[in-house]
């Protein structure tokens, strides 16, 4: 689905991730963690194609990502669901909108009560006319996991879910994210939250990937 | 051919927020450039309704002027009309009668002009006919049997004239075309900014799959609605202001045949769908180009 070969990646001047190699199979669940500033959130970047690789290969679904013109970048987009870290939500929509935008980015009709399915299974359903500046942070980061799934994706990739969260709401979101994985949907979440992955372990097989020293490592039994 | 009305279509949901008091600007810009171009379109049209008029009144027409002390004057005069019947390519010669003469004088000395006192020059007033006239061989047949008599066949006063004229129409002209291009200019800046001022709205979108089309598609229906909204506001006064201009048979000058005639009104009626059609293309191309500098 998502295929990482020798990857690298700069800033300016210095190499931020380099030989990166991960490939993502269909129905896996993969934790990254790593300290801030380790390049978690460019690896999420380079799998949904908001940034290019400096060397290396990226391959979204069979297709080198250097070959994708930009509406076939936006088509691939809406294979892959995305939980931001900020979430990403325009602000003058109501929540229900917001989590029909990709829908109505794809000129698909927005049937209303598809979303409130949605917004219902992330315990949501009575803030549908609420703005996102009034919500909560685990509030936010319900919504964007709906949004994030309203397409129906192959792929959920998420950036620190639960890193505003208090542990009750963590686990919420986790246990969310496990339903999905179970579902068949692959599941990367970037996450310093050593006990998140631990609860996880405990509910779904997963694999932990950290960062270090700008590569990528198969993390151990230390978790 | 179906791109203009795609891009037309509001993308659902207001996905761009309301643009506020800003979006007025591009509105009243398209108005007061269309207020323009419809006075830039009179001069254009009423320009060459003066070159037409005045090659037609002067075209295929000459006139003998004879100069004689006061007892020649009629034998001249004779002479003259006499060499003119026989003078082949001419369809008719007059001489101008004295309430005709006072008629060609008043706009310059008054109605109460006392003619008979004063040395002027007899007038004759010649016809073309279809196959034209030698001119060189009539001035010599009129020098030789009327001392006094110039041909004047107003081609020195035609010439620059028409000129004149044809340089008025084409400045007009080029005045349309200027108020086109600064208007889309115009637009082009405004789309930049609200491209800059959306920043934000536009990553979101791009994020979650939207198309560049997509996006673009809110901004070029705003900006083409708004130039288009603009544009019929001011032909609309533009229009009022040329009619309520003096008709021109009150004083029978350039100025006061500024205006349209006949059908010519809507002639400046093309002015909103072009307005719209320059915001859309302006719009479509400066939203393009800005998108495509994003990842």
């Amino acid at each position: 689905m998502i295929n990482l070969e020798n990857v690298a990646f700069s800033y300016g001047g210095g190499n931020l991730l380099s030989e990166v190699s991960l490939r993502l199979a269909p129905g896996s669940f993969h934790f990254l963690t790593g300290p801030s500033g380790a390049g978690k959130s460019t690896f999420l970047k380079l799998c949904y194609g908001e940034l290019a690789a400096t060397t290396g290969r990226v391959t979204l679904f069979d297709r080198d990502v250097t070959s994708l013109n930009r509406d076939e970048i936006a088509l691939t987009r809406r294979r892959i669901g995305v939980v931001h870290q900020d979430c990403q939500f325009l602000d003058h929509l109501p929540l229900l909108a917001n989590v029909g935008l990709p829908l109505t980015v794809a000129d698909k009709p927005l049937v209303q009560s598809d979303v409130m399915d949605l917004l219902t299974w992330v315990g949501l359903d009575k803030l549908t006319g609420a703005l996102p500046p009034s919500l909560s942070g685990g509030e936010r980061q319900r919504a964007a996991l709906a949004r994030a799934v309203i397409m129906g994706p192959d792929v959920i990739l998420a950036d620190e879910p639960t890193g505003n969260l208090d542990w009750e709401m963590s686990l919420r979101l986790l246990t969310l994210l496990t339903e999905l994985n179970r579902m068949g949907k692959t599941i990367l979440i970037a996450t310093h939250d050593l006990n998140l992955i631990r609860q996880a372990k405990s509910l779904v097989a997963i694999r932990v990937l950290r960062i270090s020293k700008r590569r990528l490592q198969l993390a151990g039994a230390d978790l | 051919m179906n791109l203009l009305p795609a891009f037309l279509t509001e993308p659902q949901g207001g996905v761009v927020p309301p643009s506020g008091p800003t979006a007025w600007l591009t509105t009243a810009t398209a108005a007061a450039m269309a207020f323009l171009a419809v006075f830039a379109l009179a001069l254009s049209i009423a320009s060459g309704r003066l070159a037409d008029r005045w090659a037609s009144a002067l075209d295929r027409s000459a006139t003998v002027r004879i100069s004689a002390p006061e007892g020649q004057m009629d034998l001249q005069t004779a002479a003259v009309l006499e060499v003119l019947a026989t003078t082949p390519g001419i369809a008719s010669a007059r001489a101008l009668d004295q309430s005709e003469q006072q008629k060609l004088l008043e706009p310059w000395f008054g109605p109460d002009l006392p003619l008979g006192d004063l040395p002027l020059p007899q007038l004759v007033e010649i016809t073309e006919g279809p196959e034209g006239y030698d001119r060189q061989s009539l001035r010599l047949r009129l020098t030789g049997e009327a001392p006094g008599a110039v041909l004047d066949d107003h081609t020195r006063w035609r010439a620059p004239l028409a000129d004149a004229a044809a340089r008025l129409r084409a400045l007009a002209y080029t005045c349309v075309l200027l108020i086109g291009g600064a208007m889309a200019a115009m637009i082009t800046l405004a789309t930049r900014a609200a491209l800059a001022a959306n920043a934000q709205v536009i990553k979101v979108l791009r994020l979650v799959g939207a198309k560049d089309t997509f996006i673009a598609r809110a901004f070029v229906r705003r900006f083409t609605l708004r130039a288009a909204a603009g544009a019929a506001l001011g032909t609309a006064f533009g229009m009022e202001a040329i009619y309520l201009l003096p008709a021109q048979d009150a004083a029978g000058g350039f100025l006061t045949g500024l205006g349209f005639q006949g059908a010519g009104w809507l002639l400046p009626l093309l002015l909103p769908p072009l307005a719209a059609l320059v915001a859309f293309i302006a719009t479509r191309t400066a939203a393009m180009a800005n998108l495509r500098r994003l990842p």
